[in-house]
């Protein structure tokens, strides 16, 4: 791991990616603030990204310079062999769904979708035949006649990723648009979405603070931290994989171990297990369901380690326990069994699951 | 909640204002305009329907109310196409300096009525700005007469005075508009002019009939613009209402052209309420 961007396809000048969208040392700064510091990202044909990051981590401002609205301060966005960024967004084959879907509140849920062929002046049977095709497709065919303000949220969305999807953009931008929905009818949008996305084929580029929905429907995520891309990657790589500290901490849960590494030998503390690392300080991410509590019947080579349990919190399907370790080290286990745990327990995991990760400088 | 001496104590001066200086005054309009004058000048206090039969068989109070019609008609048309432009680069060009430029278009409403409509009077007059600029650099020669006293300056100065009015509530429509509407008619594939036409000005629709509506019962009813600057031939109606209730000594057929007046002007507001109605999706 050379650096956080290593597992991102795009990197560097390669032309073996079939790329749609290129994103080149985009920067982007309001007054003094920067908001993007040169992201460089390639989307490709038929893809489902997500931009992930907590809220001012730049993922609106990125979409919206791809969308058109904003303009970046630095850098180049290229479709294909067409530069994007010069272009204004009506001439962009890009659409998007935004965060309060912005229908149109004096037309009609059918006006709304066919919005975008009518200001291009395609014949009005064509408009009619797409149109009633889109509204089926989100199955709205039924509401085809009502005001945007008298369908529910729900129905709004379905709406307005008609009115987007209608006019076959090469790539769709999606802004949190689950964000207004409640838990049950999000998770159940989350995989319509997914659905219709490889239906029709076209590259979905999806902004979302919450990692959770970034795991269900991405084909790759693009994690971004204060401005910067910390890591892309598809959801299992970048989870079993995390290539920072941050990443792994967002990403799930997980122990942060810092350690040294000298002669193929990492130390955390009473901990040892053997790397394939050169010397030096090193920190190792561990999820907490790569850790077992003792049977006993592990392999010889498991690092193992006592502990008092501190607190258990039930999640469900699985169980999250703190154990205190001796030299103050804290760490998380995940378990199945929801049987009761004697004070003392011990801990066992293999070397090959502690991943070596970069640190995250505090940021702000 | 509120005790009832609290609420008779806040109720009270709003209903006793209305009650004496409109319905009370209303209410003696409509008894005057059935009532009549004597040969003797003295208002008879007997019903009957001669006022009302005077005005449907003398044409020149119809001509005069069409005239101040067409008149209004004008001033809402031109404050219109004044106004919108103005109050749409306000809210949407307006950036920092947007509050700054919402005060200097209050700022003439500060200014009394009268003074603007004298301004007028030496701009146009035939010894006036205008006319003395035009013969110095030789573009007429002989001072235009129908700059004023005529029609048009009446037009151009009611023009000038209601089309604040038209600019407040168009401005208001348009900021009420959600700018990602703007984005995602943008985003969809229309040029700003299509967004305009198809998202921004039927969103405004509201602020346009408010502002018209302004500028149209206000102009219809004036009478210092046409006193001052109109002349014998930019007559309106209202100053035959004044005349009628000073001069002339016929408060009984004056009440009866005002009551005319009143009932155009209450269906206008009406219809208008109903197309602000119509438009209107918050």
């Amino acid at each position: 791991m050379t650096s956080p961007l290593s597992a991102d396809p795009a990197g560097g000048s390669g032309t073996a990616w079939p790329a749609l969208l290129s994103i080149r040392r985009v920067a982007k700064t309001f007054g003094r603030n920067a908001v993007l510091r040169g992201i460089s990202l390639d989307i490709a044909e038929g893809e489902f990204l997500t931009i992930l990051g907590e809220s001012g981590s730049g993922k609106t401002t990125l979409l919206r310079i791809i969308a058109g609205f904003e303009s970046a301060s630095s850098g180049e966005v290229w479709m294909g062999a067409k530069r994007l960024d010069q272009q204004p967004p009506y001439r962009r084959r890009v659409n998007t769904v935004f965060q309060s879907y912005a229908l149109f509140p004096h037309l009609t849920v059918e006006e709304n979708v066919a919005y975008g062929l009518r200001v291009a002046k395609r014949p009005e049977q064509e408009v009619g035949e797409r149109v009633a095709e889109a509204l089926e497709k989100v199955r709205m065919t039924a509401h085809a006649k009502a005001k945007p303000a008298k369908i529910s949220g729900g129905q709004q969305q379905r709406v307005a990723l008609a009115r987007a999807l209608v006019n076959r953009p090469r790539l769709l931008l999606l802004d949190e648009p689950l964000s207004a929905l409640d838990a049950n009818l999000r998770r159940q949008m989350q995989v319509e979405l997914k659905s219709l996305q490889r239906e029709v084929g076209i590259a979905f580029v999806f902004v979302t603070h919450d990692q959770e929905e970034a795991m269900v429907m991405s084909d790759r995520i693009a994690l971004l931290r204060s401005g910067e891309l910390e890591q892309v990657a598809p959801p299992r790589e970048i989870y079993s994989r995390p290539a920072t500290a941050y990443v792994a901490q967002f990403i799930g849960h997980t122990n942060l171990l810092k350690g040294e590494v000298a002669g193929g030998v990492a130390r955390c503390g009473a901990l040892s297990w053997n790397v394939g690392l050169s010397d030096g300080p090193a920190l190792f991410s561990l999820r907490p369901e790569q850790i077992r509590i003792g049977s006993g019947a592990a392999s010889a080579d498991a690092v193992r380690v006592r502990g008092t349990v501190l607190q258990q919190s039930f999640q469900g399907a699985t169980e999250l326990v703190r154990v205190q370790c001796a030299d103050g080290l804290v760490l998380t286990v995940r378990r199945t069994g929801g049987n009761a745990l004697p004070r003392e327990v011990e801990l066992e995991f293999s070397g090959d699951d502690a991943i070596r990760v970069e640190e995250s400088p505090e940021q702000n | 909640m509120f005790s009832r001496a609290y609420k008779i104590a806040v109720t009270a001066p709003p209903l006793i204002w209305v009650m004496v200086f409109l319905l009370v005054p209303y209410a003696l309009m409509f008894c005057y305009s059935f009532w009549s004058v004597s040969a003797a000048q003295t208002i008879v206090h007997a019903w009957n329907l001669s006022n009302y039969e005077e005005l449907a068989q003398k044409p020149v109070y119809w001509e005069t109310l069409l005239r101040s019609m067409w008149i209004a008609a004008r001033v809402t048309i031109f404050s219109l196409l004044l106004g919108y432009p103005l109050a749409y680069f306000l809210s949407f060009y307006g950036g920092k300096r947007k509050n700054l430029l919402y005060q200097l278009v209050i700022i003439p409403l500060w200014v009394s009525y009268l003074v603007r409509a004298y301004a007028w009077k030496t701009i146009l007059g035939s010894d006036g700005v205008l006319n003395t600029l035009l013969q110095y650099v030789h573009l007429s020669k002989h001072p235009l007469e129908f700059l004023l006293y005529s029609p048009f300056a009446v037009v151009l100065t009611l023009t000038h005075i209601y089309t604040p009015f038209t600019i407040l509530p168009i401005y208001a429509a348009l900021e009420h508009i959600p700018r990602n509407l703007v984005e995602a008619s943008h985003d969809l594939g229309a040029t700003p002019i299509q967004t305009f036409w198809r998202v921004i000005f039927p969103l405004s629709i509201p602020g346009v009939v408010a502002g018209a509506t302004f500028a149209f019962v206000l102009s219809l009813g004036d009478f210092l613009a046409p006193l001052l600057l109109g002349g014998p031939s930019g007559i309106m109606i209202s100053n035959i209402v004044v005349s009628l209730f000073g001069a002339a000594y016929n408060w009984p057929l004056g009440a009866a052209i005002s009551l005319g007046m009143l009932v155009i002007v209450v269906s206008l507001l009406f219809v208008s309420e109903k197309i602000e109605k119509r438009w209107s999706f918050s």
